[in-house]
C-alpha cells in the first residue's frame, strides 16, 4: 500500500500530468473547429444548392461510417502518399475535427429544422437578406436547441482523444501505457488514468450544463437524454 | 493499376477480418442487452434499493472511460490479476459489450418511463403482479419505443470495434496493417477497409429498420 | 340485510400535507349500483384505488366478502376479484382489443390459449365491440376502447366492478355507448361503485348516489329522492347536492 502510493507521487504523477496536458491540447484545438465544421456542414445541408447539399451529407454519411482510428490512419499513413506529412499531433487534430464535425452537424441541422419557418419569414420581411436572417434569427435559436446533442459529442471527443495514443501521440493513455509497461503495474496504472478522464468527463459535463443554464431561453429547453 | 493488384491480393486476407468485427459487434450487443435491460428494470422499478447506487456508479464509470483505456484496463491488467488467461477477442467483446450495457441500460431506462403509468396500473389492477405486469405490458411497449435508439448501438459498436486493433484483436484494422507492413500500400488498403466498414454500416441499418417496421404498431412510437 | 359483498370503514388517505380522504365508510350489497358525485379534488377516485389498493389506505378496514383486504398479503388476488374501469381506458397499447381482454386470463388466471380466446370473444361481443377485435386502440374511438377495457375488466369474472370517471374523458357523443354498456351490466346484477356527473344514469339505475366533498361522505341517498329535491326550492335533506348539480348543470 504504501508502496503504491510512493509509486504514485515519484514515478505516476509527473508523466501523467505532462500527458493531461497533452490531451487537453488535442481537446481545446479541435473542438471550436469541429463546432465550426459541424455548422458549416449543417448549413450546406438545409440551405446548400442541390450539389453542396449532397456534398454535406455524403461527408457525415462516409465520416460516420467509418472508425475514427481508420479515419487516423487515413490521414496518417495514406497522406504522405500525397506529398502532405502532418506530425502525428496535427493528424489527430484533423481526424478529430473531421469526425466531431460530422456528427455535430446532425444536431445543428435537426435544431435548424425545428426553427419555425416563421421565423426566417419574419426576418426577411423586416428586410434582412437570407444569410443575415439565417446567421442573427435561426442560428442563434438552433445553436440552444443543438448544445446538449453538441456537448455529447464533445463528451465522446475527450474520450476519443485517447486514440492519438496509437499514432504515438504520447497524451494520457500513452503516457500511462508507458509507465504501465516498465513498471508491470497495469491495474494501478490504468485504474487511475480512468479517473482522470472520469474527472475530465465529467467536469466537461458540469460546463455544459452551467453553459446551457445561462444561454436558457424560456421554450428553449432541450431535454438532455 | 499496381493498387488494384495489391488489393486484389490483400483483400482476401481483410475480409476475413469481417467475421471477427462482426463477432466483435454480435456478442458486445448481445452481452450490453443481457446486462443492460435488467440494469435499466431495476433503476426504474426497484430505484429504492441497495442496488440503485451501485448501478449508477456501474453507469457513470463506464460511461466515463475510453475504450482505449478501458480494453488496457482488463486486458493487461484486471484479467490477469483475476487469473483469467482469455484470448484478446474475448476481452475485447467483453469491454464493447460491458460498455454498451451501461448505455443500453440508460436506453431502456428512458424507454420504460416514457411508457404511460396507467398501463401499470391497468395491469395491476387486473391482478398482475409486478413482475408480470412489467414482462407482458411494460417491456413489449418499452422495447419498441427504445429500438431506434437501441439501433444506434449498432454502428457505435461497429465503429469502436477497430479499437480491439490496440490489444491485437484480429480484427479488420488489424488485419489491414498487417498488409500494408507487407505491401507497403497504404491507401489502397485503408481505403479499402473503410469501404467495408461504411458498406457493413450500412447494410446493418436497412436490416435493423426493416425490424422496426415489422414490430411497428398503429399509433405506436415515432417511426 | 342482504348479501354484504363489501364493506369500507373509516378510510383515511393523505398525500404529502393535503389528507385526501377523512373517514369515509359505507356498505355495498350484491348487486348494488352505488354512484359517487361531487366536486373534483374531493377524493373519490382515491377512494376507488384505495378499495383494489392500487393506492394504500393510511388507516380504516376493507373486507371483500368475508376477507379483510386491507392488509391482505395476496393483492393480485383481491384485484382479480375487482374489476377496475379508468378514466383514459389504460388499454394496452401495444395489443389489439381481444389481446387486451385476452392477456390477464392467460398470465393471470393460466387460462389455455383457446379458451381464454373464446371468453374474450364472448366478452368483446356482449360489449359490441367483436367487430373490432383485431384492432390496435390507436385506432379505436374514445368510446369503443372504454368498451374494450370493460370488457377486459368483466373477463375476469369480478364480483365487483369499479367505474373511475368512465365517460369524462370522451367526446358528448361518445358517453351514450359506454353508459348503455353500463346499464345493460346493472340490470344483469352486476356489483357496481360508479364515480361519475352522468345523473341521468344514476337516476336510471342507483341503488344509492353519495356526495362527497373534502374527502367525506357528506349527503346520501336514493336516487329518486336526491332528483326530487333537486328539482324543488324548499330546504330539504340535500342542500349541499343539490348546490353542486346546479352548479354542473351550469
Amino acid at each position: 500500500m504504501d508502496d503504491s502510493i510512493r509509486f504514485i507521487m515519484e514515478d505516476l504523477s509527473g508523466p501523467l500530468l505532462q500527458g493531461t496536458l497533452a490531451s487537453l491540447k488535442l481537446i481545446v484545438c479541435s473542438v471550436p473547429f469541429g463546432l465550426a465544421l459541424g455548422f458549416m456542414l449543417a448549413s450546406g445541408w438545409v440551405y446548400g444548392n442541390k450539389p453542396v447539399s449532397w456534398l454535406c451529407r455524403t461527408y457525415v454519411a462516409l465520416v460516420k461510417g467509418t472508425p475514427l482510428l481508420i479515419l487516423l490512419f487515413i490521414i496518417y499513413f495514406c497522406l504522405p502518399s500525397f506529398g502532405l506529412t502532418l506530425s502525428p499531433f496535427f493528424a489527430s487534430v484533423l481526424g478529430f475535427i473531421m469526425c466531431n464535425g460530422a456528427y455535430n452537424s446532425e444536431y445543428i441541422r435537426g435544431a435548424i429544422l425545428s426553427v419555425r419557418s416563421g421565423q426566417l419569414i419574419a426576418a426577411r420581411s423586416l428586410g434582412m437578406s437570407r444569410a443575415q436572417a439565417i446567421i442573427s434569427i435561426v442560428m442563434p435559436q438552433a445553436a440552444r436547441r443543438a448544445l446538449p446533442g453538441c456537448s455529447n459529442e464533445i463528451i465522446y471527443l475527450v474520450k476519443y482523444s485517447s486514440l492519438a495514443y496509437i499514432l504515438s501521440y504520447i497524451e494520457l493513455t500513452g503516457a500511462g501505457k508507458m509507465i504501465a509497461t516498465r513498471s508491470f503495474r497495469f491495474t494501478l496504472v490504468f485504474s487511475i488514468i480512468g479517473l482522470v478522464y472520469l474527472v475530465m468527463v465529467t467536469i466537461a459535463s458540469i460546463i455544459f450544463m452551467w453553459l446551457e443554464k445561462k444561454l436558457a431561453v424560456p421554450g428553449f429547453e432541450a431535454k438532455r437524454q | 493499376m499496381q493498387n488494384a493488384l495489391i488489393i486484389l491480393e490483400s483483400l482476401p486476407n481483410i475480409a476475413w477480418g469481417l467475421f471477427t468485427t462482426l463477432g466483435l459487434v454480435i456478442t458486445a450487443l448481445a452481452v450490453g442487452l443481457a446486462v443492460g435491460l435488467p440494469l435499466g428494470v431495476i433503476q426504474v422499478y426497484w430505484g429504492n434499493s441497495l442496488f440503485s447506487r451501485p448501478i449508477a456508479i456501474y453507469v457513470w464509470f463506464l460511461r466515463g472511460l475510453p475504450s482505449l483505456v478501458l480494453l488496457f484496463l482488463f486486458y493487461y491488467g484486471l484479467f490477469p490479476l483475476l487469473g483469467v488467461d482469455l484470448p484478446p477477442f474475448f476481452v475485447g467483446a467483453a469491454v464493447l459489450g460491458l460498455r454498451s450495457s451501461a448505455y443500453q441500460s440508460q436506453i431502456f431506462r428512458g424507454a420504460i418511463l416514457s411508457v404511460d403509468q396507467g398501463q401499470m396500473q391497468a395491469a395491476r389492477s387486473l391482478g398482475m403482479s409486478k413482475p408480470c405486469a412489467i414482462e407482458n405490458v411494460i417491456l413489449p411497449q418499452a422495447l419498441r419505443i427504445a429500438l431506434p435508439a437501441w439501433s444506434n448501438e449498432y454502428p457505435i459498436l461497429l465503429t469502436d470495434s477497430s479499437v480491439c486493433y490496440a490489444i491485437g484483436v484480429m480484427e479488420m484494422l488489424t488485419r489491414a496493417s498487417l498488409q500494408v507492413s507487407r505491401t507497403r500500400a497504404p491507401v489502397p488498403l485503408y481505403l479499402a477497409t473503410a469501404v467495408i466498414f461504411i458498406i457493413m454500416n450500412y447494410i446493418g441499418m436497412r436490416i435493423l429498420r426493416s425490424a422496426e417496421r415489422r414490430f411497428h404498431i398503429p399509433g405506436f412510437g415515432g417511426s | 340485510m342482504g348479501d354484504v359483498i363489501l364493506k369500507v370503514r373509516d378510510i383515511h388517505k393523505r398525500f404529502d400535507s393535503e389528507e385526501v380522504l377523512r373517514g369515509v365508510s359505507f356498505d355495498v350489497q350484491k348487486g348494488d349500483v352505488k354512484v359517487f358525485i361531487g366536486p373534483s379534488g374531493t377524493g373519490k377516485s382515491t377512494l376507488l384505488r384505495c378499495l383494489n389498493r392500487l393506492v394504500e389506505p393510511d388507516s380504516g378496514q376493507i373486507w371483500l366478502g368475508d376477507d379483510e383486504i386491507t392488509h391482505a398479503v395476496d393483492i393480485d388476488g383481491v384485484r382479480r376479484r375487482m374489476g377496475m374501469v379508468f378514466q383514459n381506458f389504460y388499454l394496452f397499447d401495444h395489443l389489439t382489443a381481444l389481446r387486451n381482454v385476452e392477456i390477464a386470463l392467460i398470465k393471470v388466471l393460466k387460462m389455455q390459449k383457446a379458451s381464454a380466446r373464446e371468453l374474450a370473444m364472448s366478452e368483446l361481443s356482449r360489449v359490441g365491440m367483436e367487430r373490432f377485435a383485431g384492432k390496435y386502440p390507436a385506432e379505436l374511438s374514445g368510446g369503443q376502447a372504454q368498451r374494450v377495457s370493460i370488457a377486459r375488466s368483466l373477463a375476469m369474472n369480478p364480483e365487483v366492478m369499479l367505474f373511475d370517471e368512465p365517460t369524462s374523458a370522451l367526446d358528448p357523443e361518445l358517453t351514450g355507448e359506454v353508459l348503455e354498456v353500463m346499464k345493460k351490466l346493472a340490470s344483469g346484477g352486476m356489483t357496481m361503485l360508479v364515480v361519475s356527473h352522468e345523473m341521468e344514469f344514476a337516476y336510471s339505475v342507483a341503488n344509492e348516489v353519495l356526495f362527497m366533498e373534502g374527502g367525506v361522505v357528506v349527503e346520501r341517498g336514493a336516487p329518486r329522492e336526491i332528483r326530487n329535491d333537486a328539482a324543488s326550492d324548499s330546504p330539504g335533506r340535500f342542500e349541499r347536492t343539490r348546490a353542486f348539480l346546479r352548479r354542473i348543470d351550469g
